[in-house]
């Protein structure tokens, strides 16, 4: 029960950051506003979806995941600015099992993920995506899945950092790729071989797939399979730092 | 509490990092009711030895039974027994004073009416109370270190640990954090484990172990300690015993060195 507790307030501390910094929450809506509306109209033209589908409409799911992906690694890796400013050693002295603090972490990263992820989703009509509510209640259940997956790798990660200078590393050579491979901004067939196999090792592709087939009806892999990947993806993420976590005492 | 038994019960206990030797086979006990102080300069061992007895680091050696259980075997239910202000500040600065308190209470799993109840409890004998919703980022060096003594005494620990307590902090401060640890320890009969380079704030403890170099030089009482070396003040004992100031700065406690390592 003591756990229990202790996911609730590590929950509602990530929340209440969030709600605490609402310029952070309209700073990060910048650069997938630009994306979407920038490049999803400058490259209209030239695109052919299929069944005619637009540029922007198509990159949707995608910049959302985008919004997710990245609000996800930040909120996990938040965790090392907690080491440096000494509020980690606050938590790892009390009498919590070191798996609730990553599952509680991940729950509160996971959560402002969503919510980023809702205020894009509030763009669909300007974008010309009309969604039901049956498809927004799905498209969030996949937001939140995405975002679970991606903090599990981001704590996994900031559990072995002890210091925010690798950050820029990781989000150069691990994020970014995260995000270019997944086929936010492009179909995933006419693709070359090299590529293909790039996209399809991607964790992030799935999550993509599953969005754009919510929203578009357009997915090029079994949403069951998908979905596997994912939670398959999220469950050796945990494993991994909940053991890291445990070692680091 | 009945005193006269043992809070905490230290044999041997050792902590090497690479080959160096931070904290060198100490043995001491802490008697409940106790202020017992760690005296001794920088480097000295001092922060290894409480990261280890609060299970923050594992021993190298020896052991350690910290109020009902060895640190090792039962670390949860140490951590529920004690309190912790350490020496670099630990709070969310983003959060507000209350915001502090609530994660902590919840995070030790109190009731929820005792956490409302004891709020304003702690926040009132730190002289917080009116600042209660305030963000932790607007406060003073001064004012975040009374709401971390408030945080640690939030789920009435049976044993507070203080890692140099008044640190950085202006003389005023410092007779303020005292006066309130001391009516805490008159009001509840709170044990304290206490590391500190000031010598003022030794002669408030009950009794006083002298570290230098990883080792317990001497362990005493104040008077007692002044006595046997024939000295008229705590300086000038620890200068007899250690051949050297304790002023001099040792460079990072071990603990920095370890948390730094590649």
């Amino acid at each position: 029960m003591g756990d229990f507790w202790a996911i609730y307030i590590l929950w509602l501390r990530d929340l209440k950051r969030y709600w605490y910094d609402k310029a952070r929450i309209i700073a990060s809506l910048g650069q997938p506003i630009l994306f979407l509306f920038v490049l999803g109209t400058a490259l209209s033209p030239s695109f052919a979806g299929p069944g005619g589908i637009k540029f922007s409409e198509f990159i949707f799911p995608g910049i959302i995941s985008m919004t997710v992906l990245f609000t996800s690694v930040f909120s996990a890796m938040s965790i090392v600015w907690d080491r440096e400013f000494g509020f980690l050693k606050e938590v790892l002295v009390a009498p919590v099992s070191r798996w609730a603090i990553v599952i509680g972490k991940a729950f509160g990263g996971s959560t402002v993920a969503v919510m980023q992820g809702c205020l894009m989703l509030l763009l669909a009509p300007l974008v010309g995506v009309k969604l039901s509510l049956l498809m927004v209640v799905q498209s969030v259940v996949v937001m939140f899945l995405i975002a679970f997956a991606i903090t599990g790798l981001g704590i996994m990660i900031a559990a072995r950092m002890k210091e925010m200078e690798g950050f820029q590393m990781i989000v150069n050579f691990l994020i970014m790729p995260i995000f270019f491979m997944s086929g936010a901004l492009f179909p995933l067939d006419r693709l070359p071989e090299w590529l293909t196999v790039l996209t399809r090792i991607d964790p992030l592709t799935y999550g993509v797939d599953l969005l754009r087939g919510v929203m578009l009806g357009i997915s090029s892999f079994n949403p069951l399979i998908s979905l596997g990947v994912i939670l398959g993806f999220a469950f050796v993420m945990f494993a991994i730092a909940v053991i890291e976590f445990n070692a680091a005492d | 509490m009945d005193t006269g038994t043992d809070i905490v019960h230290v044999e041997n206990l050792t902590k090497k990092f690479n080959g160096l030797i931070a904290v060198n086979a100490i043995s001491f006990s802490v008697k409940a009711g106790e202020i017992f102080g760690f005296l001794g300069p920088n480097g000295a061992g001092k922060t290894t030895t409480i990261n280890m007895l609060c299970t923050l680091l594992r021993p190298t050696s020896g052991t350690a039974v910290v109020t009902c259980c060895d640190v090792e075997k039962d670390p949860n239910r140490v951590r529920r027994e004690i309190g912790i202000i350490f020496q670099d500040p630990s709070l969310d600065d983003r959060l507000t004073a209350d915001d502090n308190l609530k994660f902590h209470g919840y995070l030790y799993n109190m009731d929820h009416k005792m956490i409302e109840q004891r709020i304003p409890e702690v926040l009132g004998l730190v002289e917080l109370l009116d600042r209660r919703k305030d963000h932790v980022r607007k406060f003073s060096g001064g004012m975040k270190r009374r709401l971390e003594i408030a945080r640690g005494l939030l789920h009435c620990p049976k044993l507070l640990f203080l890692d140099e307590p008044t640190l950085g902090l202006d003389p005023q401060t410092r007779a303020h954090i005292w006066d309130y640890i001391i009516k805490m320890r008159k009001e509840t009969g709170l044990s304290v484990f206490m590391t500190t380079h000031y010598m003022q704030e030794a002669e408030v403890c009950d009794r006083v172990a002298i570290i230098d170099h990883g080792k317990i030089i001497d362990l005493d009482t104040p008077a007692k300690l002044k006595e046997k070396y024939g000295e008229t003040t705590l300086e000038a004992v620890f200068l007899k015993i250690t051949g050297r100031e304790i002023r001099q700065q040792g460079g990072e406690s071990a603990w920095v060195q370890w948390m730094r390592r590649p």
